[in-house]
C-alpha cells in the first residue's frame, strides 16, 4: 500500500512497490487522461507530473511516488481552463487526441519554467513526444500563444 | 415549456423503433445510450432521452428547449468526421449549430451505414460517402417541421421559411422553435422526398465552408475523452495475448502451471492464433506475460521468410521480367523517341497508431449476450466478425463505438475485439485486453514491401506517350493502387503489372494503401525524366503530359505558394524544392517540399512543404487543413524513417526505439495548405496528403546533390551510399 497525493488529494494505492505509476493512476485510480502508449518510455503519453517535474508515469514505479505530489491531467487546472488547454483549443490541435495529455503535460513543465520559449526551445523540450496524427506544427503554435496569451 | 405532450400510442411505437434498433434498450439489458456532447462523455438514461428529445427521422431528435440531437456515424479518429459529418446536416435543417450536440451511432449499418449499407470508415469516405445522405436528411426533417408549422397556422407550406432553428411566416411575422414544432409535430412513417433542387445552393450555406471547432477537442485537452482503453466495468479483469514471432503461428504448449500460481493471475487462454493471460491486474498481467514462454507449432507458411533477401531476389527477378501491355503500349514503345527505365523499392511499413489495440468485453449472465466497447473505423464489420467467430446472432453482440486512438487503416480489422470477447467467455468476467505496442508491432499488418519496374516512352512529338508499371508485392490490391495516370497526365497508354508474391505475413490497407510507394516510384521517374531533358519539373509536367485542367491548376497554385521560380533562379547552396502529385479517393494534391541535408550523417530535413488541393466542396476548411498536415507529416515520418523487416517470419522491431518515427524536431516549420475553390461534390482528404511525400523529397534530394534516391525510406545510410555514387 503506497500513500501519495494525486491532484491534491491523498490517496493509497494497494499494489506492488514495482507497479508502474501509470497503471496504478489509470486502473486503479480511473483518472484515465493519461494515457499508454509503448510502455518504454519512448513514446511520452503517459507523461505527468510528480512535484512538478514531468516524468513518464509508465517507468516510474510506484514507490517512487511515496509521499508525493503527482498532477495528471485532470489536474492541471480546475476548469480546464489552464493557458495551454485554451491555446490547445484555439489552434484545435488534437486529432485522434490520444497523445494530447502527455503532450500538455510536457508543454506545462517548460511554461512553469520558461515564461517565453522560443521555437527552439519548445521543440527540444518536446521532442520525446510523439504524435503519430502530425499534430506538431500546430503544438508549437499553441504553446507560442499559450505563452503569449497567459 | 411544457412536457411533451404526445399520444401514448405514438410513444410505444417509437420505443419500438428504437429498441429494434438496438438504439436505446439494447438486448443485454444496457439502459443506456451513449452520447457525446461538448461537455464531455455522458451516458444517458432511456427516461431522459425520452423526456429530452423526439426523434425525427433515424438522424435527429428534437426536444422541446430547442435543443437538437444529431446522430453521427462516421468513427472518430481524429480526422474530424464526428463534427463535420453532422454539419451537412445541420445545414440542410437549418439548425442553430449551439444548440446541437451529437450522439455516436450505433452499429447498425442498414440504418446509419452510406448507401444503406456501410459504416465502415476507410479510403477517406466519411465525408464524401455521408455528404449528400445527410444534407437529404437534414432536408427531410425540415420539411416534417415545416408541413407541421403550415398545418398548425393553416398557412400554405410554400409560404413558410426557416431561419437557424426557428420556423417564420414572414407574412404574419410568426415564429415558432424547432423545438415548439416538435412537440406536436407528427413523424410519418416515410420521411419526405427530397429533389436535389431543393438543396441549399452554395451561396446559401452558413456552416458548410465556415469551419465550426470540432466537439471532440474540449474532451481531448482535460483527459475525459474516452477510449475504448479508459473503459471501466465493475468486476472487470485484465488480458494481454501473446503471439507467436512467427506470424500466424499456432500455439502447442505453454507452462500453464507456472503461469498460474503468479499472483493475480485468473487463466490463460488457448487463442487460436496466441496465448491470453489473464489476471487481476494489469501490472500482473504483464509480469506474467513475460514469464510465459510457449512453444509454437511449426509450419506457419511466414516460417523462414527473410524479407531483405527476398527483396533483391525474387522480388527483383519478376520486376525485371520482359513487360507486356497492350498493341498500344508496345506501338508507343516502339515509335518512341527514347525510353526511359528505372526501378524503385520500398519497405514494409507499420499503421503505428498511437493507441495500442486493445477492446473491452462483457458477456450477460447466461452467457449469449456479448456487450463490446472497441474504437473501430467499421463497427458494422466487427459487429458481423464477433457474432461469426463467437457463432451468435448478430443481435446478440452489443456494440459501443469509443474514440479511436489512430485507425490509419488497422482499426477496420478487429481481430483483437474478437479475442477479446473469446476470452471474456471463457473467463465469465468483463475482460479489458491490451495488446502491448510490442504486441501491436509484431502481430502487426503492414504496408507491404514491393519492388517496382517502370519504363516510360517519350513520343516523337516530345509528349509521353507509353508507361509501363511493374509492381511486386503481397497482398493484390494493397500493392497497386495509386497507378492511376490518366487522371492527371493523360497518358494514351499504359500498362499496369502487378506481380503477386506469397510469404504468409499480415497485410493491410496502410494510409492511402498503395500510393505511397507507386506515387514516389511515379513522379521520382517523371522528375529524371525531366532532367535528362533539361527541363523545370513544372514546364516538363505542362509541356510533355497532356495534364487535364484540374492538375494544371493545382500545379499553377502550388507553384505560386512555394515562390518555385525565385527559388530556382536564387538557389540556396544548402536547401532544394521537389515537386510532386498524387490523385486519391477522388482528391488530387500537388506538392513542393523544400529539404536540406547532413552530408556527414545523411539526414534529410524538410523544412517547409506547400501543398494545393482539389478536394471538391471543402465542407470545413480547419479540418481539412487539419487532414493534409497529418498526411504530410505521417508521409514525411514513412518517407525518412520507417521500416518493418522480417527474419525468419518474425518481425525484428519491437517498439519505438526501432521503428523510429517522425519527432517534433524533425517535423516541418511549416505546411501550407489550400484548396481549389469548387462547388462539386467533397471527395476524401484523409489520404491526400501522404503520397506525393516520397517523390517530392527524393526529387529534392537530386535538385540539392545531384544523386537519385531509389528505395523507399531514405535511411541516413541509404542517403549516404547515393551520395558515394
Amino acid at each position: 500500500m503506497i500513500a501519495f497525493k494525486v491532484n491534491g488529494k491523498s490517496v493509497t494505492v494497494r499494489a506492488e512497490d514495482t507497479t508502474p505509476l501509470l497503471w496504478a493512476i489509470r486502473e486503479h485510480l480511473k483518472l484515465t487522461g493519461t494515457k499508454y502508449g509503448c510502455g518504454a518510455g519512448l513514446c511520452g503519453a503517459c507523461t505527468v507530473h510528480v512535484n512538478g517535474t514531468a516524468v513518464r508515469a509508465c517507468q516510474t514505479a510506484l514507490s517512487e511516488v511515496k509521499g508525493k505530489q503527482v498532477t495528471t491531467i485532470e489536474g492541471l487546472s480546475p476548469k480546464s481552463d489552464h493557458p495551454l488547454q485554451k491555446a490547445w483549443v484555439k489552434e484545435q490541435v488534437p486529432q485522434c487526441g490520444y497523445c494530447q495529455s502527455g503532450q500538455i503535460m510536457k508543454a506545462a513543465e517548460l511554461l512553469a519554467k520558461t515564461k517565453s520559449p522560443s521555437r527552439e526551445e519548445i521543440v527540444r523540450h518536446m521532442n520525446g513526444n510523439i504524435c503519430r496524427c502530425g499534430t506538431y506544427v500546430r503544438i508549437v503554435r499553441a504553446i507560442q500563444r499559450a505563452a503569449k496569451e497567459g | 415549456m411544457g412536457a411533451i405532450k404526445t399520444p401514448a400510442k405514438d410513444m410505444d411505437q417509437q420505443d419500438l423503433a428504437l429498441s429494434r434498433r438496438g438504439f436505446l434498450a439494447g438486448a443485454g439489458g444496457l439502459s443506456f445510450a451513449v452520447a457525446i456532447g461538448s461537455t464531455g462523455l455522458t451516458l444517458m438514461g432511456v427516461a431522459e432521452a425520452k423526456a429530452k428529445a423526439r426523434p425525427i427521422g433515424a438522424w435527429v431528435r428534437i426536444a422541446p428547449d430547442n435543443t437538437i440531437v444529431i446522430v453521427t456515424p462516421a468513427a472518430e479518429m481524429g480526422q474530424g468526421s464526428m463534427t463535420g459529418v453532422p454539419v451537412a446536416l445541420a445545414e440542410e435543417l437549418d439548425a442553430d449549430w449551439s444548440k446541437v450536440t451529437l450522439q455516436m451511432a450505433p452499429a447498425e449499418p442498414s440504418i446509419y451505414g452510406y448507401g444503406g449499407h456501410s459504416m465502415a470508415i476507410v479510403g477517406s469516405r466519411a465525408m464524401r460517402s455521408y455528404f449528400d445522405e445527410m444534407r437529404v436528411a437534414g432536408a427531410q426533417v425540415r420539411k416534417v417541421l415545416l408541413e407541421a408549422a403550415a398545418k398548425k397556422w393553416k398557412v400554405p407550406v410554400g409560404t413558410l421559411a426557416t431561419e437557424p432553428s426557428v420556423v417564420v411566416h414572414p407574412a404574419s411575422k410568426r415564429r415558432m422553435t424547432y423545438g415548439e414544432v416538435a412537440i406536436f409535430a407528427k413523424t410519418p412513417k416515410v420521411m419526405p422526398e427530397v429533389a436535389p433542387s431543393e438543396l441549399k445552393k452554395p451561396e446559401h450555406f452558413r456552416l458548410i465552408g465556415l469551419s465550426v471547432p470540432r466537439r471532440d477537442v474540449p474532451e481531448k485537452v482535460n483527459g475525459a475523452a474516452k477510449y475504448s482503453i479508459d473503459v471501466q466495468l465493475p468486476g472487470m479483469v485484465y488480458a494481454t495475448t501473446v503471439h507467436a514471432p512467427v506470424q500466424l503461428a499456432r500455439p502447442k504448449s505453454w507452462n500453464e502451471k507456472e503461469i498460474r500460481k503468479l499472483k493475480g493471475v485468473i487463466a490463460v487462454v488457448r487463442l487460436p492464433r496466441g496465448v491470453a493471460v489473464v489476471a487481476d491486474t494489469y501490472e500482473h498481467v504483464i509480469a506474467a506475460r513475460e514469464k510465459l514462454t510457449v512453444e509454437w507449432a511449426k509450419g506457419a507458411r511466414a516460417d523462414g521468410y527473410d524479407s531483405e533477401p527476398a527483396l533483391e531476389t525474387t522480388y527483383a527477378e519478376m520486376a525485371r521480367k520482359a513487360g507486356g501491355g497492350g498493341g498500344d503500349v508496345a506501338a508507343a514503345f516502339k515509335t518512341a523517341a527514347k525510353v526511359y527505365k528505372a526501378e524503385f523499392r520500398s519497405d514494409y511499413g507499420y499503421h503505428a497508431q498511437m493507441e495500442p489495440l486493445n477492446a473491452v468485453a462483457r458477456f450477460n449472465g447466461a452467457g449469449d449476450v456479448v456487450e463490446i466497447w472497441e474504437g473501430t473505423q467499421a463497427p458494422g464489420w466487427s459487429r458481423r466478425r464477433i457474432a461469426s467467430a463467437l457463432k451468435l446472432p448478430i443481435e446478440k453482440v452489443i456494440h459501443h463505438q469509443q474514440y479511436l486512438g489512430g485507425g490509419f487503416g488497422r482499426r477496420s480489422l478487429t481481430d483483437y475485439t474478437v479475442e477479446t470477447a473469446l476470452i471474456a467467455r471463457a473467463v465469465k468476467r468483463p475482460v479489458k485486453m491490451i495488446w502491448t505496442r510490442e504486441e501491436d508491432l509484431g502481430f502487426g499488418m503492414f504496408r507491404p514491401q514491393t519492388f517496382q519496374a517502370i519504363e516510360a516512352a517519350l513520343g516523337r512529338d516530345g509528349k509521353i506517350a507509353g508507361w509501363r508499371h511493374k509492381v511486386v508485392g503481397e497482398g493484390g490490391y494493397l500493392t497497386h493502387s495509386g497507378i492511376n495516370l490518366e487522371q492527371y497526365y493523360g497518358i494514351p497508354a499504359t500498362s499496369i503489372e502487378p506481380q503477386g508474391t506469397s510469404h504468409g505475413v499480415r497485410l493491410k490497407h496502410w494510409r492511402a494503401v498503395a500510393h505511397p510507394f507507386n506515387v514516389f516510384a511515379i513522379e521520382a521517374m517523371v522528375d529524371e525524366m525531366a532532367a535528362k531533358v533539361g527541363m523545370d519539373p513544372f514546364d516538363f509536367r505542362r509541356e510533355r503530359m497532356n495534364l487535364t485542367p484540374k492538375a494544371r491548376h493545382l500545379f499553377d497554385m502550388v507553384e505560386k505558394m512555394s515562390d518555385w521560380k525565385r527559388k530556382q533562379r536564387i538557389r540556396r547552396a544548402d536547401r532544394a524544392l521537389g515537386l510532386s502529385v498524387s490523385e486519391r479517393s477522388g482528391s488530387l494534391g500537388a506538392g513542393v517540399v523544400e529539404i536540406s541535408l547532413d552530408r556527414k550523417t545523411g539526414k534529410i530535413r524538410v523544412h517547409e512543404v506547400w501543398v494545393a488541393i482539389d478536394g471538391g466542396t471543402i465542407v470545413q476548411p480547419d479540418m481539412a487543413r487539419a487532414n493534409i498536415e497529418s498526411g504530410v507529416i505521417y508521409g514525411i515520418s514513412s518517407v525518412l524513417k520507417e521500416r518493418a523487416t522480417f527474419k525468419g517470419g518474425a518481425v525484428e522491431q519491437s517498439n519505438f526505439h526501432d521503428y523510429e518515427v517522425l519527432r517534433m524536431a524533425e517535423a516541418p516549420e511549416a505546411i501550407h495548405v489550400d484548396f481549389a475553390k469548387r462547388d462539386t461534390p467533397p471527395t476524401g482528404l484523409g489520404e491526400i496528403g501522404n503520397p506525393f511525400v516520397g517523390a517530392a523529397v527524393a526529387n529534392a534530394f537530386y535538385a540539392l546533390t545531384g544523386k537519385r534516391l531509389y528505395h523507399m525510406p531514405f535511411t541516413p545510410e541509404r542517403v549516404l551510399a547515393a551520395l558515394k555514387t
